[in-house]
């Protein structure tokens, strides 16, 4: 219903590459060109790629860190809390906080902790899951996870211009350029 | 970048036969799931296997029903079937994350065809292995109690104790493998979503893929996520067997008194796993025709990681020998005296004809080149590794210091029954994942095709990367 209201409105213009190296050059001339709200889609991680869209690094790895973290101080507070202040219980002499021992525990929930922080940070960055999104208007689109590339030049963006962002895509190279609706 | 994938090079099979593209590739792992006719192998193996898991249901009831009286175990060997199972199951799993993280870090391009069902093994092998130690608590329903929780009885899991320990490696690691698995297939979900016809599938795998469009700024975190995820996976996994040995290492019972256990088991259950993905890989790549992915390079290059873990094992077991003879400790002299010649000799010198003897044949050239004969010898590597745990663990308990407490243990029906059971149940689970999900990695499949070869030549300059750009 939301989709027959919006007709018309023009989320961005897809171009389609036949192989990687085209998309990494049309990128790069997009950007030179001063286009900053673009995505491209590909079936696999391509190498170089986030350079020439002018990715900075993702934050990931801090998340992570703050999950290895927070797993960490959380297993070794419970433990060290649960012997020693809620139900001290002496065995043999040994010490209370007898730390060597809460090693194996405190080092596979920070390993835990880490991996949920990377796997749901990464879902999250990404916003996934995402029931729907404009790009998928596009015709040819399920062919970005088989074997095309495409860059998607955003209405967004500042520059965006229907007819003169249309005219620049086909000029570096983009076999067929299709317009996404919203 | 590409060492591995040109192959050729240094004499070996590729790890992709040449010809394919990105279109080949995605269109021949697709279909397996989407439109090719399920083979006559997938439908018997299903069935038996479903049978041998309704065994297990059998058992498990009858379990809960009687209690564990059921089971041969009783002083002084209270610890048998089940957490040998425990242990094997659990080893066997770790050749799953072995590949896909260890050989991911080390830039290996071969694992790329066997990570995926290398993994789902690692998720299946660790469902089965997670059974034992709960149905062995005799009363599982209150297994909770292990976790630290607020509760009224102002009950606290015992921190120091090994089995402790435990809980918490084998959930993190079973919680790890899930998110490593299933992170990895996020971008296969989405390539089956756009190329499945049929409505049913296309919501499965739409709902799976939780709307993945291969946005590049997607992938830029997601390899970052990925990469981090191996980083974690890599020293958990040699936490995890470690922590398993420690239940043995951390007790004083002669054979199992030792340091040397961790890396011991660690290697152990290596070799262990890496028999299994044989085990598995030679009749899938059969029956599938996965020949030109998984190449005559995997077969070889499992066959010489289980010559190498395999020596390793058999190291441990000159040492143990070895130890307990300079220990001039009459209890561990006894032990490994009783080893060889006590009532449960047949079982040790089994164990060194499996592990120690057959894995030998690998040195030769000709045995890694034949897949039925590196099948026959993974079967015997895991017959082997099941044999050690059994020495391990009953033969040590049986007689320990007082002759007056000595007695002999034999497994029940109910015990076989449940190990069969969760065979069935892990080939199964197993049957189900090559049916349903892609049981190769499409989109790293991808980056091998030789197409993907010549990526970036433009971007470099410098020359070096034309010869790279050959194609295999």
């Amino acid at each position: 219903m939301r989709v027959e209201e919006e007709r018309g409105r023009t989320w961005g213009l897809l171009a389609e590459f036949e192989t990687p190296d085209e998309l990494l050059h049309a990128a790069r001339h997009a950007r030179e060109e001063g286009y900053r709200r673009m995505d491209a889609y590909t079936p696999f991680p391509i190498h170089g790629l986030s350079d020439a869209m002018g990715f900075r690094p993702t934050k990931l790895p801090l998340l992570v860190l703050a999950g290895g973290l927070i797993g960490c101080v959380a297993a070794l507070g419970t433990m060290w809390f649960s012997t020693t202040i809620h139900y001290p219980l002496n065995v043999a002499g040994k010490p209370y906080a007898s730390w060597p021992a809460f090693i194996p525990i405190t080092f596979e929930l920070t390993v835990l902790f880490a991996a949920l922080f990377a796997v749901f940070g990464m879902l999250g960055m990404n916003g996934l899951p995402m029931p729907y999104h404009p790009v998928f208007n596009a015709p040819r689109f399920a062919f970005a996870s088989r074997d095309r590339f495409f860059l998607c030049i955003e209405s967004r963006d500042a520059l965006f211009d229907l007819e003169r962002t249309r005219a620049f895509l086909n000029r570096i190279g983009g076999r067929e350029v299709v317009e996404v609706e919203e | 970048m590409s060492d591995a994938a040109r192959g050729g090079r240094r004499g070996g099979p590729p790890v992709i036969e040449p010809g394919h593209t990105y279109a080949s590739v995605t269109d021949k792992i697709s279909s397996i799931v989407l439109t090719r006719r399920t083979p006559l192998f997938w439908v018997l193996g299903f069935f038996v296997s479903f049978l041998l898991t309704m065994g297990l249901l059998v058992a498990v009831s009858y379990l809960l029903a009687k209690g564990l009286g059921i089971w041969g175990i009783n002083q002084p060997v209270e610890w048998a079937f089940d957490i040998i199972n425990f242990v094997w199951w659990i080893g066997i799993g770790h050749a799953g994350t072995l590949i896909s993280a260890i050989l991911l870090l080390l830039r290996q391009e071969w694992r790329t065809s066997i990570n995926r069902f290398a993994e789902a093994m690692t998720l299946f092998a660790v469902a089965c292995a997670g059974l034992f130690p709960l149905l062995h608590l005799g009363r599982p329903w209150l297994a909770y109690w292990l976790l630290p929780y607020p509760n009224t009885m102002a009950l606290w899991p015992q921190w120091r104790s090994p089995l402790v320990w435990d809980v918490f490696a084998v959930s993190t690691y079973a919680t790890v493998s899930f998110l490593f698995w299933f992170v990895g297939m996020i971008p296969d979900l989405a390539t089956l979503r756009d190329r499945a016809r049929r409505k049913g599938f296309q919501i499965f795998y739409g709902m799976l893929a939780m709307g993945w469009r291969g946005s590049a700024l997607h992938w830029h975190r997601y390899e970052m996520a990925y990469l981090l995820l191996a980083g974690l996976a890599t020293p958990l996994v040699i936490s995890v067997h470690t922590v398993v040995s420690f239940d043995f290492a951390v007790g004083i019972i002669p054979g199992w008194h030792s340091t040397i256990f961790p890396p011991y088991f660690v290697a152990g259950a290596i070799y262990a796993g890496f028999a299994m993905v044989l085990l598995l890989s030679i009749p899938l790549r059969k029956v599938y025709g996965l020949e030109d992915f998984i190449t005559m390079r995997h077969l070889q290059n499992m066959a010489k990681v289980m010559l190498a873990t395999g020596l390793v094992v058999g190291y441990g077991y000159v040492i143990e020998a070895f130890m307990a003879w300079y220990s001039a400790n009459p209890f561990e002299k006894y032990m490994i005296t009783n080893r060889m010649r006590g009532p449960y000799a047949p079982v040790y010198w089994s164990l060194m004809l499996c592990n120690l003897a057959a894995p030998q044949l690998l040195w030769f050239k000709r045995v890694r080149s034949s897949p039925p004969a590196l099948w026959v010898i993974a079967l015997i590597v895991s017959i082997g590794m099941w044999l050690e745990r059994f020495v391990i663990i009953v033969v040590s308990l049986h007689r320990d210091f007082l002759p007056s407490s000595w007695g002999i243990y034999r497994p029940t029906g109910w015990e076989w029954t449940t190990f069969v059971g969760t065979i069935g149940l892990f080939l199964a689970l197993m049957f189900l994942f090559i049916r349903f999900l892609p049981m190769i990695s499409i989109f790293e499949m991808r980056t091998l095709v030789p197409e993907a070869k010549s990526l970036g030549k433009e971007a470099v300059p410098d020359g070096s990367v034309a010869d790279e750009a050959e194609p295999v």
